[in-house]
């Protein structure tokens, strides 16, 4: 297994991020390409999860577009991520919080935790 | 080089340069050794044989110790014949081929494996039979049956060669055209897009 992390680390340029998790509210600002123009596009949204390790994680996040449920998943290390930025940290219990997409109205509220 | 011998380490997932997320195969290609050439003068047909992965002196047949001993080089496990087909290789018994030596990043190669052993298998599976008719309105233990395997009273059999269920997995498997994403000489890792047959750290075979 060592290899494929000399691979990984090797030929994969890793971003610096400040640290989410699960909860938080975070604004993903990434580049689109429109026929040969460029322009950064923006996803904001909760946190669902954080899922795998090394430079092949990624992270689930979730908005109400309406009222209509968008997730979208982004690779941590996908190169046409600009910037993260965070807009509230969330108090959940748990790592993964799934139970967010059955809740609407008042009970999709997400307590926040002040640092 | 026509060919090479490698190890396949796992899998993985990389960044071209589109920004593309690609699925790689990480195989390791230790340098291999030419054991023997064949020539036409002497054996009928162009061809080199390679070597891969040592092997200790004592677990080597005298016969092969002695082969390995006419090309002066130490006892390999896994030996190849690729048929040169016009190839003109500069090559001399006992030389070492490394990987950057053999494919650049960009070209394809054709790799070949034993694949995992699935075991007894239905036809759906090892086949690609589509089951037979619906799983409601009342249909019953069908759905993945095979459905006719042949006429009745003529011929009386069933033909040799019909498609059934049994024992699948574990026989020599060819994945062509495999993008070449990287090649670590340092390390003698080649990296290709997509998936190669068989299980970790079972022996594959590269060709151009």
């Amino acid at each position: 297994m060592d290899l494929v992390k000399y691979i990984q680390e090797q030929y994969t340029e890793t971003k610096e991020f400040p640290e989410f998790s699960a909860g938080d509210t975070i604004t993903v600002y990434y580049k689109i390409k429109e026929g040969n123009k460029e322009r950064t596009q923006f996803f904001r949204g909760v946190v669902l999860q954080r899922r795998g390790s090394g430079t092949t994680e990624t992270f689930t996040i979730r908005k109400m577009s309406g009222n209509v449920g968008v997730e979208r998943i982004f690779p941590v290390n996908m190169p046409a991520l600009e910037k993260v930025e965070i807009n509230k940290r969330g108090k959940v219990r748990r790592a993964r919080i799934f139970y967010q997409r059955e809740r609407t109205g008042k009970a999709a509220r997400i307590k926040e935790r002040r640092m | 080089m026509p060919g090479m011998i490698g190890k396949k380490i796992g899998m993985t997932s990389l960044f071209d340069e589109n920004g593309k997320n690609l699925p790689c195969t990480v195989i390791e290609v230790e340098p291999n050794v030419v054991t023997q050439i064949k020539s036409a003068e002497t054996d009928g047909y162009e061809a080199v044989q390679i070597g891969f992965g040592e092997k200790k002196e004592k677990a080597t047949t005298a016969a092969l110790a002695g082969h390995f001993k006419k090309a002066g080089v130490s006892p390999r496990t896994k030996l190849k014949e690729f048929e040169l087909n016009g190839y003109a290789v500069e090559l001399k018994e006992g030389a070492e081929i490394s990987v950057d030596q053999f494919v650049a990043e960009g070209e394809f190669v054709d790799v070949s494996g034993t694949s995992k052993g699935k075991g007894f298998q239905g036809v759906v599976k090892r086949h690609g039979f589509g089951g037979v008719g619906q799983a409601t309105h009342g249909q019953h233990n069908r759905l993945r049956a095979p459905g006719s395997i042949g006429a009745g009273s003529d011929p009386s059999r069933v033909f040799k060669g019909m498609r059934m269920a049994g024992r699948m997995g574990g026989a020599t498997t060819v994945v062509e055209n495999l993008r070449v994403i990287k090649v670590d000489a340092e390390k003698n890792l080649l990296v290709v897009k997509g998936s190669v047959p068989g299980p970790k750290n079972s022996i594959v075979i590269i060709t151009k």
